[in-house]
């Protein structure tokens, strides 16, 4: 039993509109603020919203900060091609940090399931540190996970990257306090309040390019942990496991190795729209296996410098 | 649990179907184990903003706590706590942001803990809170966390009021009850000079009121909850004359001049050699390309020559758009500096005086030096003398020199330099600041300007600051 609305309101600006000025509004505020800051771009879709945001921010001039990317060497290779050229379009200086490096010169090891994700806080915190970078700009969302859910616009974080959950400055009305002493520094998430579908609807208005593997597409896969995994030279199958072709895409494209695709015919976006809005389950629950190992995976992943 | 996405089984009335709605923000507060969990995790549940696997989670924990009962052997209250720590305490401790959308509009929810300690975080999710839900567990009525909680509500000037009497189902379903709770509400809130609050009797375990009207409150005439906040204005719209209700402020951001470093067409590039615009969001108010404009600091006046955004020329510009306005004049105007609407800005002043919530664990004492954060501007500070604070059992305001955390303050304050100040009543984004620590930076207070102080200077607006507060 439901009545008809009470009032009739007078809005002039949709949701997309007050989520983009929102957005603009943050990554001036941190050009504005800081030194030195920095984009965390990896090619995939929320960090090029953020990219575009920027663009959009600073037009007509060009965007004041560079890109880092840290690769964890098992990246889809259709996503760095499509990362170098964004960057070369919007003329933007880009610095990659390997963990390969890493692994290579022994200061970090891989793990026993094969999984780089958790190894990729050393080369950030490092890069950081190395590009003196006072603010880090990254296209985390709040609707991602619990922890998420909690974490500010403008997020202070101490010498070792560390995100302190019971001790966060309160964020008030639109007034961002990005004051920090030597060797502390800033992340910033511009498009904290946006959903999956928010971002998907403003790629969609926006006309935003993307890697194709976020769209439907033919690919050999497997089974495991219920998610389709690619073929890969580092995401193998087992002898148990049948591969077979599949129309398939990507929600998040990440590393290789433990991000799955899902069962879809979605080829435009639109046609991804429309499936975001009826999905019935959550974009990291579907596709990312090193979130499921607890219920508080991430939580532990961020106090510990993750993006 | 299959991960197949059908793209062909969408129907008429997903939400996709919908168009673009309007975006509301929301705050839920009140004491623990009032129900706020189970009432926000019951909100997700009910529109479907919960999905399969995360059900799936609660739902296994649920039955592992040995959790049965009404709800059908879900704790909702599971959906919504975030972080290890809660979950182990089984407390709210931090804000938590929740996303959910009906056909109607999107919502987000700042799910503020109830917690005495953390009342920090109710006063971080009311500063921007279209609406903030009290929630009252109806056997014990108004408690002072209530009250405490309706001050911080009634002097954030929150634009709308729900109190939620819960666990109705506990009364079973009783009128008079009910209506005793109701009366002691709006005792309250007319002492606290809210003008409007929404009182609902909902059971946020059995559903009723929620999302659909009960049957099992037939005395209820009104909405259910999730009907209000479909309908309910949100802070930018316009009044009924179709006016916005606060005068044009921005704060500049920055200043944008790219000196030849354009993205524009090459053909274009000359054109935009000696672009210069002001960028920053529209805190208030609404500009057309043609007004004239006054600018603080400096007491400059110009005309608006042209709005800009990425690369669209807008003919207009309104709250909470960010944009880059261009002007006629070449103003020195640096980040920091207000453009507002010509004729509404208020008299120039060094002095003001506060209500301060205080947030910070390290206790405030007179003669403290702080910076104060106003829009784009920062400014050292004086906090010269503390007045008075609020005592929450009575609500009137009783002598202090000092405020501890979670106290609720009046202070006079001195600034370091002129100021246009203006009352938080008169407008609620340049009333506002941030009190922030010199040295470590941390936001010690927010604070809300009651009254500007002695003008230095005439500001060219009609008086606005000296005006009595309504
Ligand atoms: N009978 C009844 N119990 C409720 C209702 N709402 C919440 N509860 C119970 O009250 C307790 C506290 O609820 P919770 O949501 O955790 O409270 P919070 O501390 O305010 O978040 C839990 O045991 C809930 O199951 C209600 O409407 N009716």
């Amino acid at each position: 039993m439901r009545a008809p609305p009470m009032t009739i309101a007078t809005h002039r600006l949709s949701e997309l509109d007050v989520l983009e000025s929102e957005a603009i509004h943050v990554i001036r505020e941190v050009v504005a603020e800081f030194e030195r800051p920095v984009l965390l771009f990896s090619g995939g879709k929320d960090s090029v919203v953020v990219l575009h945001l920027a663009a959009k921010a600073f037009w007509p001039g060009t965007i004041p900060f560079s890109l880092l990317h840290v690769d964890t060497g098992h990246n889809f290779p259709e996503v760095l091609e499509f990362r170098d050229r964004t960057v070369a379009a919007h003329g933007v200086r880009l610095v990659v940090a390997q963990v390969q490096d890493y692994i290579d010169d022994g200061r970090l090891a891989e793990r026993a399931d094969g999984t780089r994700n958790p190894l990729q806080t050393m080369p950030l915190l490092d890069a950081i540190a190395a590009g003196r970078h006072d603010a880090v700009f990254g296209g985390a969302r709040r609707d991602e996970d619990k922890a998420r859910a909690k974490e500010r616009i403008l997020s202070l974080r101490d010498e070792f990257g560390q995100w302190d959950p019971r001790n966060q400055r309160p964020e008030l009305w639109n007034l961002y306090n990005g004051r920090h002493t030597v060797g502390q520094h800033v992340r910033a998430f511009p498009i904290s309040n946006w959903t999956e579908l928010n971002v998907w609807r403003y790629i969609e208005r926006e006309n935003i390019e993307l890697p194709p593997l976020y769209y439907a597409h033919e690919r050999e896969v497997y089974r495991r942990d219920n998610m389709w995994r690619a073929i890969s030279p580092v995401s193998p199958p087992r002898d148990d496991e049948t591969v077979e072709t599949r129309t398939v895409r990507y929600r998040t494209v990440g590393d290789m190795s433990c991000t799955g695709a899902v069962d879809s015919h979605a080829a435009s976006v639109a046609d991804v729209v429309r499936e975001v809005g009826v999905s019935t389950i959550t974009e990291r629950g579907a596709t990312r296996a090193d979130d499921r190992i607890s219920e508080a995976a991430m939580e532990d992943r961020k106090k510990e410098g993750y993006f | 649990m299959t991960l197949t996405i059908d793209t062909q089984a969408s129907t008429e009335n997903d939400i996709v179907a919908a168009p673009e709605g309007t975006l509301f923000r929301f705050a839920t507060a009140g004491s623990v184990d009032d129900g706020k969990s189970t009432l926000v995790g019951r909100l997700l549940h009910d529109s479907k903003a919960i999905l399969a696997d995360q059900l799936e989670a609660v739902t296994r924990t649920s039955t592992e706590r040995g959790f049965g009962g009404e709800s059908g052997g879900i704790d909702f209250a599971l959906l919504t706590d975030g972080l290890r720590a809660e979950r182990e305490q089984g407390i709210t401790i931090d804000v938590a942001y929740r996303y959910f959308a009906t056909p109607a509009r999107s919502f987000i929810l700042a799910d503020c803990p109830g917690h005495v300690q953390y009342t920090r975080n109710m006063v971080t999710g009311a500063t921007t809170a279209d609406a903030v839900i009290m929630l009252i567990d109806a056997r014990k009525g108004v408690l002072e966390q209530t009250r405490r909680h309706l001050s911080v509500v009634a002097l954030l000037r929150v634009p709308h009021v729900i109190v939620a009497v819960n666990k109705i189902d506990l009364l079973d379903y009783d009128e008079a009850a009910y209506r005793e709770v109701e009366a002691s509400v709006r005792l309250v809130t007319a002492e606290l000079g809210i003008a409007e609050v929404l009182v609902i009797p909902v059971s946020a375990l059995v559903g009723d009121n929620v999302v659909d009207r009960s049957e099992r409150t037939p005395w209820y005439a009104g909405p259910s909850l999730l009907e209000l906040l479909e309908t309910l204005t949100v802070i930018d719209d316009l009044d009924e004359r179709g006016q916005a209700t606060e005068a044009f402020r921005l704060p500049v951001q920055l200043v944008l001049r790219p000196q030849g470093a354009v993205v524009v067409a090459p053909e274009l590039a000359d054109s935009y050699r000696d672009y210069r615009a002001y960028a920053g969001q529209v805190a208030s108010g609404s500009i057309r390309v043609g007004d004239p404009v006054s600018v603080e600091p400096g007491g400059g006046t110009s005309t608006v020559t042209g709005i800009d955004f990425a690369g669209v020329a807008l003919e207009e510009a309104f709250a909470p758009q960010s944009v880059a306005l261009r002007l006629a004049d070449d103003l020195d105007i640096a980040r920091g500096a207000v453009i507002a609407a010509a004729g509404t800005l208020p008299p120039i002043t060094r002095t003001l005086t506060a209500d301060l919530f205080w947030l910070d664990p390290r206790p405030l004492a007179p003669g403290a030096r702080v910076l104060l954060k106003f829009g784009t501007t920062v400014v050292q500070a004086l906090i010269s003398a503390v007045t008075g604070r609020l005592d929450l059992s009575t609500l009137a305001v009783e002598p202090a020199t000092a405020l501890a955390v979670n106290d609720i303050g009046q202070a006079s304050i001195r600034l370091s330099r002129d100021l246009p100040v203006e009352r938080y009543t008169q407008n609620r984004r340049s009333g506002a600041f941030l009190v922030i620590h010199p040295q470590d930076g941390a936001t010690l207070a927010a604070g809300i300007v009651t009254a500007p102080g002695e003008p230095t200077r005439a500001g060219d607006g009609s008086g606005a600051g000296s005006e009595v507060s309504p």
